[in-house]
């Protein structure tokens, strides 16, 4: 796939000087700023940028379609001889999911949750007059082998919520090739997949692609993703094209600046400092939600004062129980949490006032975590209040030191949340947290949701506090270069259980245990040869998850 | 057991034990009425012996929580008791069962309001189906402020407009269709004739349902519009019609069964009005003769059906979103 032998090729979709724009606060903005693009049969372009870079709208655009809230406004996009600008839609819907199709970036939305997998499957085929019923429900069962879906023959009998998300994934895959399309459009198809299952679905889509010579446009915000798919780099950034070029070219030597910036992002990395006495103690800790299984088996975790214990796990592995049984949300069946050497209340009822301020919590996602309708004053300002009794001037004036702590100004104050960015929100939740002037500080996911660059900013300003005020941080994340930047210790989590617990440099050094080999392989690489040489060391096995 | 029985069940017990607390409120409230039953029959020259002698012929002398456990028990047992009225002092008993007054009653009730639901289920969901289609057109707007209107009016407005335009003025002459203003059916009527006096009551029905159904539909549909999986149904290239009618549709049952099942119940015990407009002689007018004469056997049936009636639609509208749920119909 990496080879570029696009010049005598023909030229499969052509878009010239595209202006896409959207409507918000009462007005058009523009969103894509007059883009040139150009595939090839065949072919595979990878298509990246930070979120609000218009990947998605021109990835979409491609098959002459806009978002409601959003306009083709001007340009051309040529699809194999025919123009999509202006084109009806009841024509438009003749080539879509038969000569382009789409793979959305969360397989669990985009399935109906009402109809079975296979229904769905060969909706597009059978609509099109293509193939009968019959056959193309055997085509799809054979497209579910060659996608290595375990059960290929029944799968198709299921229900969306009755498969993992990464088959879902897979079965996406054979919706959009089930009609054998010219141009499939993958939009962050792995990104909300957990590495070990990641590799799977890149390896299954990877092979289909070339198997049926179809040619695609991959959206991914992730590189090294990028790097194992494309023959061709576009580099998307406000709408605009900052570059473009060969895969293997693009990255050996990126040319701009913007494309420099966004190759360098993933370097920082914590030096581990020595082992302090512990803070908190999770020990031999045991739960699980309502009268279910068990989440958490037997779970020991110790978290030395002003240090960081990142506890690396995928979706399912209880790292976020861990986090709950510690804040006292779901008291353990067995086991018990130690804070300065002494036993918590198991239940969050029983612990006390200044209990509770030692432990503070920041979320995943800062949108949901905040109050619309609160501003920044009273989001930093409630906890001041409530754990430490200030008020009035006093209080004002401690919101504007917790807010130049976060690297943001006085003016910040009055806004709602509704007015910051991604990146200023989860500052605002920062300070939040330490405006309890916590010991603990429990991070969950808390760079997930934000680009590159953004996280580098957010994991140097932890590093900075945890420096200014010895602050301890519990930090869970499934993604091993966070980890790298901001852990002293590791813990692994598979299955409930702790696999793995030690200092950095023993953790990421050789013996490993199995999952941890499992979970350090299948991270992507910028070696655009990572991918074939991960599956030639069969390292993975390809019929998991 | 599949789980989706056993929570039928589960609801069902729920649904006996709610009808069980809304007995007892029942019985408290007609208890609570001021006036006596004795004394509105006998008048007020009769002696205080007379009165009490008609009352324990009554069983009104028991204390309140005896005669609340014979009631509840006979009820049990599908005995409603006896009514109270006919019973004069003229010493001859011309009382009669409360099952042989309530039943003919209630099937009048029960016939208007499946052919107000006939009318009025279909119709709107077609509207709301076709509003959310259509959404921010001139149809939508059209058919949202209509229904609204139909549903600001009250209902005996309705009715009363009904009457002027088709039977007084009688708009449909021309056609050879005059509406009857009085729809005093009886069960001896052929079929066609008691749809034909029922019509204007139904259609004044249907108006004030309409509007309720209609707009859940339609905001429960476009509800789910923004959900990726239709996005997805539309990029795989299906027409608007079917994104709608087979993509958004089968999820959007919930919410819409809801509110379908408060307002079948409205058409079984909120319709007195209606039925006092046009003579009808349903359920809801022989509850209001008796309370208005203390006929507390017959009070306390027809509350105790209108109860049930509520419990059971309900019931039914959870069962039909519990079972449009696949994760609770198939689960994993």
């Amino acid at each position: 796939m990496n080879t570029n032998n696009s010049n005598n090729k023909e030229v499969l979709l052509q878009i010239k000087d595209l202006h896409i724009d959207g409507f918000s606060d009462n007005k058009w903005h523009d969103i894509i700023k007059g883009v040139d693009l150009t595939l090839h049969k065949g072919e595979v372009l990878g298509l990246i940028g930070e979120s609000g870079a218009g990947k998605s709208t021109l990835g979409l655009a491609a098959m002459g379609f806009a978002r409601p809230g959003c306009r083709l406004k001007s340009g051309s996009i040529v699809f194999d001889g025919q123009e999509l600008m202006g084109m009806k839609e009841r024509n438009k819907r003749e080539l879509w999911g038969t000569r382009i199709a789409y793979v959305a970036q969360s397989a669990a939305a985009a399935f109906n949750p009402a109809f079975r997998l296979m229904d769905q499957t060969i909706e597009s085929g059978v609509r099109s007059n293509t193939m009968s019923e019959a056959d193309a429900k055997k085509d799809a069962r054979d497209l579910f082998e060659a996608l290595q879906l375990p059960d290929p023959q029944n799968i198709g009998d299921r229900y969306p919520h009755q498969v993992s998300g990464g088959q879902l994934q897979r079965v996406m895959t054979a919706m959009a090739m089930s009609s054998r399309p010219d141009l499939i459009i993958f939009d962050e198809p792995t990104t909300a997949l957990d590495v070990t299952t990641q590799v799977n679905v890149l390896a299954a889509i990877r092979k289909v692609v070339r198997q049926f010579n179809t040619a695609a446009i991959y959206i991914t915000h992730d590189l090294a993703v990028v790097a194992q798919m494309a023959d061709v780099i576009k580099v998307l950034r406000y709408g605009e094209t900052m570059e473009e070029a060969d895969t293997r070219k693009m990255l050996s030597h990126p040319e701009h600046p913007y494309t420099k910036s966004l190759w360098a992002v993933r370097s920082i990395e914590k030096t581990p400092e020595p082992k302090t006495e512990n803070v908190l103690e999770i020990k031999n800790v045991t739960a699980a939600y309502g009268r279910g299984e068990n989440v958490l088996h037997d779970v020991s975790i110790n978290l030395p004062r002003g240090r960081t214990v990142a506890i690396v796990g995928e979706s399912g592995s209880g790292k976020s129980t861990a986090a709950r049984v510690v804040t006292g949300l779901l008291p353990p069946s067995q086991g018990s949490v130690l804070f300065n050497g002494e036993a918590l209340p198991a239940k969050l009822s029983g612990r006390s006032v200044d209990q509770l301020r030692r432990i503070q919590m920041i979320y995943q996602s800062a949108d949901t975590a905040m109050n619309p309708r609160h501003k920044v004053r009273d989001i930093i300002g409630r906890p001041l209040a409530f754990y430490h009794d200030v008020s009035g001037a006093e209080l004002d004036k401690r919101v504007e030191e917790l807010l130049n702590m976060i690297e943001l100004d006085a003016s910040y104050m009055d806004r709602f949340p509704g007015e910051l960015s991604g990146g200023q929100k989860q500052r605002i939740c920062i300070a939040r947290a330490i405006a309890a002037d916590p010991e603990v500080v429990i991070c969950d996911e808390v760079t997930s949701a934000l680009d590159q660059i953004v996280q580098e900013g957010i994991l140097k300003l932890l590093l900075k506090l945890q420096k200014e005020l010895n602050i301890s941080y519990l930090f869970i994340t499934h993604d091993i270069a966070t980890v790298k930047a901001i852990s002293d210790e590791i813990v692994v989590m598979y299955q409930g259980k702790v696999v793995e617990q030690g200092v950095k440099a023993d953790i990421f050094s050789p013996p490993y245990p199995e999952y941890t080999e499992l979970l350090l392989a299948s991270v992507p690489e910028m070696d655009p040869d990572w991918l074939d040489k991960v599956l030639d060391a069969d390292k993975i096995p390809l019929d998991a998850s | 057991m599949h789980p989706i029985i056993s929570t039928v069940l589960k609801r069902l017990g729920l649904g006996l034990l709610t009808l069980f607390f809304v007995s007892i409120i029942i019985f408290s409230s007609v208890e609570m009425l001021p006036g006596d039953f004795g004394e509105s029959v006998l008048g007020q020259a009769a002696t205080e012996e007379t009165v009490a002698a008609f009352r324990k012929e009554l069983g009104l002398d028991k204390p309140a929580y005896q005669r609340y456990f014979d009631w509840i028990g006979a009820v049990a047992k599908g005995d409603l008791g006896t009514s109270f009225s006919g019973r004069a002092a003229s010493g001859v008993d011309r009382s009669r069962r409360v099952v042989d007054l309530v039943v003919p009653r209630l099937k009048n009730t029960l016939f208007l309001a499946v052919m107000a639901a006939v009318i009025a289920v279909p119709l709107s969901l077609i509207l709301g189906i076709t509003a959310a289609l259509f959404r921010n057109s001139f149809y939508d707007r059209s058919v949202n402020a209509f229904t609204l209107i139909s549903i600001s009016l009250p209902d005996f407005f309705v009715a009363y407009l009904l009457i002027l335009f088709f039977a007084s003025l009688k708009v449909l002459e021309p056609f050879g269709i005059v509406f009857p203003s009085l729809a005093n059916i009886s069960a001896d009527m052929p079929l066609g004739e008691r749809l034909f006096k029922s019509a204007l009551p139904a259609l004044t029905l249907t108006l004030v349902i309409v509007a309720h159904m209609m707009r859940m539909t339609r905001a429960a549909i476009i509800n789910l519009l923004a959900s990726p999986y239709i996005e997805m149904a539309r990029l795989k290239g299906i027409s608007k019609f079917k994104v709608i009618v087979h993509h958004a549709l089968p999820n959007a049952w919930a919410p819409i069964v809801n509110v379908i099942a408060f307002n079948l119940a409205y058409l079984v015990v909120g319709v007195v009005i209606v039925e006092v407009v046009f003579v009808y002689p349903g359920i809801g007018q022989l509850m209001v003769d008796a309370v208005s004469t203390r006929d507390i056997p017959v009070v306390q049936a027809c509350a105790l059906i209108f109860a049930a009636t509520y419990i059971l639609l309900n019931l039914l509208a959870d069962v039909v979103s519990i079972a449009s749920n696949p994760r609770l119909l198939h689960p994993r």
